[in-house]
């Protein structure tokens, strides 16, 4: 793994609302947060994103004040926090579970925190009518959480969280109890409000496209450490790992030695075959590496190209069809099996290719990223 | 054979339904009416001790005779007499100070309880329910023992300096409290541990996040939350409470009597049934105020869910 796994993007210009320093947490001899730095600039959406376990649950409530980091530093706009009691912290989460007081009615619930900074009436009054306006709540005041739906119960979390404009607003796999339909409304929501309100939300979330559409930048976790920070397109076009290029997406992985290098272009021995990488310089001759490509930037072909670099041919085993695209299973002739995804343009061109085809592969040099081992 | 699986089917949902309620009717409704009718009788000194009695062989005309003797003249002499109101009020305040007293005992064992590590929680509520493997009877008489001038409180205060004469706890409400606290415990501690055991440990968090240090959290989301088992464990204790006769009779005073002593008096020592039905009629009407509040209460917890 690099040295600085955050990379060049993972520090923001301004000076950021929360740095994570060196932080650490055990529980028991479990190390669920290993030595993680981490810096979330003022109004950015950031996500942490990672497998169950991975820690990003664990950072996320270091920050909220719930669990006492062991080692490092946890800093809110400059001060560190990790001695400040929760009720303290100028920051609100929105619970996976939402949390809502099921004694209270909607209007309580998000007036609870203001009652508790000793807000006068009409001010919490006034506060508590924004909000709901806010996420279109505004009939629903007086309804007790068990009489509203599984989506309003969400917003109504998100307001209760909201009411105190936290400087940075924390979402604990926000959309996890939702189905699907409601999950891509709530996604493009929850964008537009903080952008609307210019507040620094951190999400976390094990669902890689939640983290993509909203997130401006992606922290990806695994095994307590951070092992990527970047925005969407970095994290999936040049995963730095292999587990990253696992984790995120479909990807094809081809492992091999480096044997020639050029400046711009390695050529990679495999026991697929030898292959042209475009290459940032990050690699030396002799390294062992992995080229791992995107199954949407492998072409598929009926004949053999002429005019195609990393050509592969296989036999068709499988295809997926999954309406707007279709997905091709080719067993190479050294036996890798390789995916291919094709865009259905054509609306005959799922027909075109049929198991048991034979088949030729291809991919451009700049398509596929080398890994080191 | 949908036909006789259907039938099987009605009939086993009747005798499942039917149970419960054949038991309510045999050993409440029934014995309840006929207490009833004892109440509405005069006392006799007879075989058995009342009037009028239902006579069969004289047909309609032996209904009606019946039916004409019955009087409420037994409720007029209850609340003209002050011995009776007072037994009343007297259990009443009894029950109301005790459960007052067992609701500031108990909420914080059982808050403890459900708070303790998981593995510890089966021992403690074993730990409550244990005392039920002595008799009750023998538990009060040993509260006789340690109660008494030279028993082991005393000896302990003694002992302790923080008196220089014995005191005397036996027949005093001291005594009466101590004993049905003592005694009550676990009627609420156990309702309580149930609420507090079930309540979800994010919400102190939200509470916490949103800005609210944990004593404050304790009375705005967990006592609120725990207002059914507040409330059953309340009734568990007051309702019995009332009606109680073992503790005040063996640790008690003889100067003024629980409802449950002048029941047994007029029942056992005068004879008088119907006068001791009565009283336990109108004590069965008191007590149905909280019982209603209860039920409307669990009606009221079974809709939210």
């Amino acid at each position: 793994m690099p040295d600085d796994p955050a990379g060049a993007s993972g520090r923001s210009s301004s000076s950021p609302m929360v740095q994570f320093d060196a932080v650490t947490k055990r529980f028991g001899g479990f190390t669920a947060v290993d030595h993680v730095s981490l810096d979330i600039g003022r109004g950015e959406f950031f996500a942490l994103l990672g497998p169950s376990g991975c820690g990003k649950t664990t950072l996320l409530r270091m920050l909220a004040g719930f669990e006492q980091p062991d080692a490092g530093r946890i800093l809110l706009d400059g001060t560190d926090i990790v001695r400040v009691p929760p009720y303290e912290r100028p920051v609100n989460m929105m619970f996976q579970s939402y949390a809502l007081f099921p004694h209270l009615t909607v209007a309580g619930n998000v007036a609870f925190g203001l009652r508790q900074d000793g807000w006068n009436r009409a001010d919490i009054d006034a506060r508590v009518k924004e909000m709901l306006a806010l996420v279109k709540l505004s009939d629903f005041a007086h309804r007790k959480p068990h009489q509203l739906s599984g989506g309003q119960r969400q917003r109504v979390a998100l307001a209760r969280a909201l009411a105190k404009s936290p400087k940075v607003f924390l979402l604990d796999e926000p959309l996890g109890a939702l189905d699907k339909k409601l999950r891509d409304e709530t996604q493009f929501e929850l964008t537009a409000l903080q952008q609307r309100l210019g507040l620094s939300f951190i999400i976390v979330t094990h669902d890689q496209e939640e983290a993509m559409t909203m997130a401006g930048r992606i922290g990806v976790m695994h095994a307590g450490k951070l092992v990527q920070v970047g925005t969407p397109a970095e994290i999936y076009e040049e995963p730095q790992t292999r587990w990253v290029a696992e984790f995120i997406g479909d990807i094809n992985l081809f492992e091999g030695k480096v044997v020639d290098y050029g400046g711009r272009l390695a050529t990679v021995d495999t026991a697929s075959g030898s292959f042209d990488v475009a290459s940032k310089g990050n690699v030396q001759e002799g390294d062992t590496v992995c080229v791992a490509v995107r199954p949407e930037k492998v072409a598929i072909h009926r004949a053999e190209p002429s005019d195609r670099e990393n050509v592969l041919h296989g036999k068709i085993v499988d295809i997926a069809y999954l309406g707007d695209l279709s997905v091709y299973k080719t067993r190479l002739d050294n036996g890798a099996l390789i995916r291919a995804s094709v865009a259905n343009i054509d609306r005959h061109a799922a027909t075109m290719l049929q198991r048991g085809d034979a088949a030729w592969l291809s991919f451009a040099p700049d398509a596929g990223v080398l890994i080191r081992s | 054979m949908a036909g006789s699986s259907a039938r099987f089917d009605r009939w086993y949902r009747r005798v499942v339904i039917g149970v419960p309620y054949l038991w309510l009717i045999v050993f409440l409704a029934i014995p309840f009416l006929i207490v009833l009718r004892i109440s509405l009788s005069q006392t006799e000194l007879a075989q058995p001790p009342y009037s009028p009695v239902f006579d069969l062989s004289a047909g309609w005309q032996g209904v009606k005779n019946f039916v004409s003797a019955l009087s409420f003249e037994n409720f007029k002499t209850l609340f003209g007499d002050w011995l009776y109101v007072s037994s009343y009020v007297r259990s009443l305040t009894v029950a109301a100070i005790s459960t007052l007293i067992l609701l500031v005992i108990g909420v914080p064992i059982a808050y403890g309880m459900a708070r303790s590590p998981r593995w510890l929680q089966p021992m403690l509520v074993m730990a409550v329910i244990l005392p039920f493997w002595t008799a009750f009877l023998i538990r009060i008489y040993a509260w006789i023992n340690i109660l008494q001038r030279d028993g082991l409180l005393n000896d302990l205060l003694l002992a302790l300096g923080v008196i220089s004469e014995p005191l005397t706890w036996l027949a005093t409400d001291t005594a009466i409290f101590i004993g049905i606290v003592y005694s009550y415990l676990p009627f609420m501690v156990l309702p309580l541990y149930a609420a507090f055991e079930k309540m979800d440990d994010t919400l102190l968090e939200a509470a916490a996040d949103l800005g609210c240090p944990r004593w404050k959290a304790f009375w705005l989301v967990t006592l609120p939350l725990a207002v059914p088992g507040i409330i059953a464990g309340s009734l568990l204790c007051f309702i019995p409470v009332v009606g109680e006769f073992v503790i005040p009779d063996l640790l008690g005073g003889s100067d003024s009597l629980f409802i449950g002593q002048t029941l047994w008096t007029e029942f056992f020592s005068n004879k008088d049934w119907p006068v001791a039905s009565a009283l336990a009629t109108i004590l069965l009407a008191i007590l149905l105020v909280p019982i209603m509040i209860y039920q409307h209460m669990q009606s009221r917890s079974l809709e939210r869910r």
